[in-house]
């Protein structure tokens, strides 16, 4: 988190939203218009049913995001949006891993998840699947010590974010 | 609450009322029918034009004339898309107006129905806000929401998609409901009094200030504060196209419009000033040229109500969200007289030597008619323009001393905006003489509203400034494509006098002679029974100057015509 921001950072941005059709849209539109990619979004209600949580990880030049967030937090139905990239929150991501093993790289499988504290979920005769929770950082170097076998598929859910202590997300 | 059964479009006419509605810009089709049904016997007058894009630059005309927001209501589909370059065009120049569109039955809704389309993402990018009806029970929260939301904080469009099926259901519901806007905190409250002293240290440290005044401050009602501000601090103003009229241009004071065909003085100002201090303008790519090079060396102060405009173009010293008046108000209580005398004498040196100016000799030109009617009508009329030379011409001797007297479409630039814009300013202020100012190529874009003017008996006076060509385009092709003309040459033009005798109450005046300038001017004037039109056949390849080509900075202006040797480079800039 101390590193230079550059145009590659990801920034983790929390955006708290009225939970009605087309809010999503409008966001995803102040990304596309300005030509920003969304690298991964996850929506989900709130405590309070009638708002949505937004994070969304997106990289680009520092000035654009700082742009985006402005008239991102504009939209009517948007209470507020803030980028998360400078203050220490907690930010998770969850990834499944299905694998195609034989049993006899089945051990040594089962090792590595061990080491990243992953669950199996699944076990076949012919393929396992494993899920890893974590910093995105992690699972990028779980995902990385896994690729040593056939990874059939893999899905991520995208980082979600939430502020440390009694600050607001 | 209802005290008879209403019909969901009974409800919506009932909120318009009471928002104190009295005219409705519009078109009819079937997804609308409901509400046309609904409006017989309504206080509120159907203006039925003849194409939707002329109902939203009615309704977008009669918001900038007025200050209260402009309502459309159209069909579903090409009547709905009709809308969009109004509404846009209202979004880019934060004009408030309510767009009603009617929309195919909800259980159709996504199953290309005839006339179906989505409206509501179509608009997205080009409204501050948009509505789907999903019940006739929230017709009355939504259309609440709609005007409150249009003409609060920074104005803007709202767009509201009406299925036919609410429109026309049985309503049962609150008429007068609370609104659900969490989200929504349009006032921006007292200005950070800590950035106001800021700003008054910055002021009193500066010897060649220039107030750079926008839209915001006429939005805001800043004129009396401005005014009273640039006397106390002996401070030079310039505005912007859309600020045109929140500083007397005939002031002492005032500097005309800056930027790419601003006034030599106001673009020297800016190239020389210790301090620019922009209120209520977002520093548009007209006014600065090079981003970079723009007031290197001066303290840059921006005051806006919209904190997403603060660094977008250019960083600046100082940012002071607030409403416009409010700002100035206080910063008036921590502010003196500057010594500017040296700096006033200078600018005052260059408004002497680089006067607007036109040669008198040759062809019938613009610039004469324009300055002509700018000394017939003293500031006294509401003067409506298209896009284009005229447009710039305009801004130039159109001297604009009073608030909402100048309508242009500025950040969209949107050719065939005038003519229905006048429309719906006269309707707006029936009692001031309202001038259109439009080129032969932006007139033709909506000319069909001649009959919206005529039948209304709308004394509007149009000026087509018929050059024969898209004048503006023809400009950068003989400047920057050694004159290979394309695309702009208007041979076949009508005879616009005559087109307009065609419309019943309609009357048509030729100007040819630059002798007959004041006598057609005062005929028009005099004609007050619906709309005329004076066909001012135009020198064909006047250029517009100053000139900052797109890109450059502002030390780059060309102050009059380059001499023809002159190689120009192609401008770098947008457009």
């Amino acid at each position: 988190m101390n590193n230079a921001i550059t145009d590659k950072t990801v920034h983790t941005i929390s955006v708290y939203v009225a939970n009605k059709p087309g809010v999503l849209a409008r966001i995803a539109q102040v990304f596309a218009r300005r030509g920003f990619n969304i690298d991964s979004l996850v929506v989900s209600p709130s405590v309070d049913g009638r708002y949505s949580r937004m994070t969304i990880a997106s990289q680009g030049s520092v000035q654009g995001l700082e742009q985006i967030i402005l008239q991102v937090s504009k939209l009517v139905d948007v209470m507020h949006c803030v980028d998360h990239i400078l203050d220490e929150s907690i930010v998770r991501e969850m990834a499944l891993a299905k694998l195609r093993l034989t049993s006899e790289q089945r051990t040594e499988a089962l090792q590595i998840c061990e080491h990243f504290g992953c669950k199996t979920v699944d076990l076949t005769p012919t393929a396992m699947t494993v899920m890893v929770t974590g910093h995105s950082d992690k699972l990028d170097a779980c995902i990385d010590m896994l690729r040593q076998f056939e990874i059939i598929e893999l899905v991520r859910t995208g980082k979600v974010v939430m502020a440390r202590g009694d600050k607001v997300t | 609450m209802s005290e008879k059964k209403m019909t969901g479009a009974e409800a919506l006419v009932r909120c318009l009322e009471n928002e104190g509605v009295e005219y409705i810009f519009g078109l009819s089709g079937g997804a609308a029918l409901p509400i046309l049904d609904a409006l017989v016997g309504s206080t509120i007058k159907l203006v039925l034009v003849r194409h939707e894009q002329g109902a939203t630059h009615m309704a977008d005309g009669y918001a900038r004339a007025t200050g209260r927001p402009g309502v459309v209501l159209v069909t579903s589909g090409p009547g709905a898309t009709n809308t969009i370059t109004g509404i846009m065009t209202a979004h880019m120049d934060s004009v408030p107006m309510v767009v009603i569109t009617g929309q195919t039955i909800s259980t159709m809704l996504g199953k290309d129905a005839f006339q179906e389309a989505d409206v509501f993402g179509l608009t997205m990018p080009v409204v501050k806000h948009s509505y789907l009806i999903k019940s006739t029970a929230e017709i009355p929260r939504v259309f609440r929401e709609a005007f409150f939301i249009t003409n609060s904080g920074r104005p803007g469009p709202v767009l509201i998609d009406v299925p036919k099926d609410y429109s026309a259901g049985e309503f049962s519901g609150d008429l007068y409901p609370e609104m659900e806007l969490p989200g929504y905190h349009p006032d921006a409250g007292e200005p950070d009094l800590a950035v106001v002293m800021q700003i008054a240290e910055a002021l009193s440290k500066s010897r060649r200030p220039v107030i750079l005044a926008g839209h915001g401050a006429l939005i805001a009602g800043a004129e009396t504060a401005l005014r009273t501000l640039a006397e106390k601090l002996q401070a030079p103003v310039t505005n912007t196209l859309l600020g045109k009229g929140a500083f007397p241009e005939s002031h002492p004071l005032s500097l005309g419009m800056p930027g790419m065909h601003g006034t030599a003085y106001a673009n020297k100002a800016l190239v020389e000033c210790d301090l620019v201090m922009s209120v209520g303008s977002r520093f548009d790519d007209r006014i600065i040229g090079k981003a970079s090079r723009f007031c290197r060396d001066a303290v840059k102060i921006h005051i806006d109500i919209d904190p997403a405009e603060f660094g977008r173009m250019i960083a600046c010293d100082h940012y002071c969200k607030g409403d416009a008046k409010r700002v100035l108000e206080r910063l008036l209580e921590h502010v003196g007289e500057l010594n500017t005398k040296p700096w006033l004498a200078t600018l005052d040196g260059y408004k002497r030597r680089y006067p607007l100016t036109y040669k008198k000799r040759g062809g019938l030109k613009m610039q004469q008619i324009l300055d002509t009617l700018n000394t017939m009508t003293s500031g006294d009329a509401i003067i409506v323009t298209d896009v284009g030379q005229h447009q710039m011409w305009a801004a130039q001797f159109c001297k604009t001393e009073k608030p909402n007297t100048w309508l242009s479409s500025g950040g969209a630039g949107t050719m065939g905006y005038g003519f229905p814009a006048g429309i719906g300013a006269a309707f707006g202020k029936p009692k001031t003489p309202i001038w259109v100012i439009a080129g032969d190529g932006g007139f033709q874009m909506t000319m069909c509203e001649l009959a919206t003017a005529a039948i209304n008996k709308i004394p509007v006076k149009v000026i087509v400034m018929n050059n024969r060509y898209l004048g503006m385009v023809r400009q950068w092709q003989t400047m920057f494509y050694d004159d290979r003309k394309s695309g702009v040459d208007l041979e076949g033009n009508p005879d616009f006098a005559k087109l307009a005798e065609a419309f019943p109450g309609g009357r048509g005046f030729t100007l040819k002679r630059a002798g007959d300038i004041r006598k057609v001017l005062e005929k028009a004037m005099a004609y007050n029974d619906g709309p005329c039109v004076i066909n001012a056949i135009v020198e064909k390849a006047e250029n517009v100057f100053p000139m900052i080509p797109a890109g450059a900075p502002l030390e780059g202006m060309l102050i009059s015509e380059p001499k023809p040797d002159q190689k120009l480079e192609k401008p770098t800039g947008s457009t």
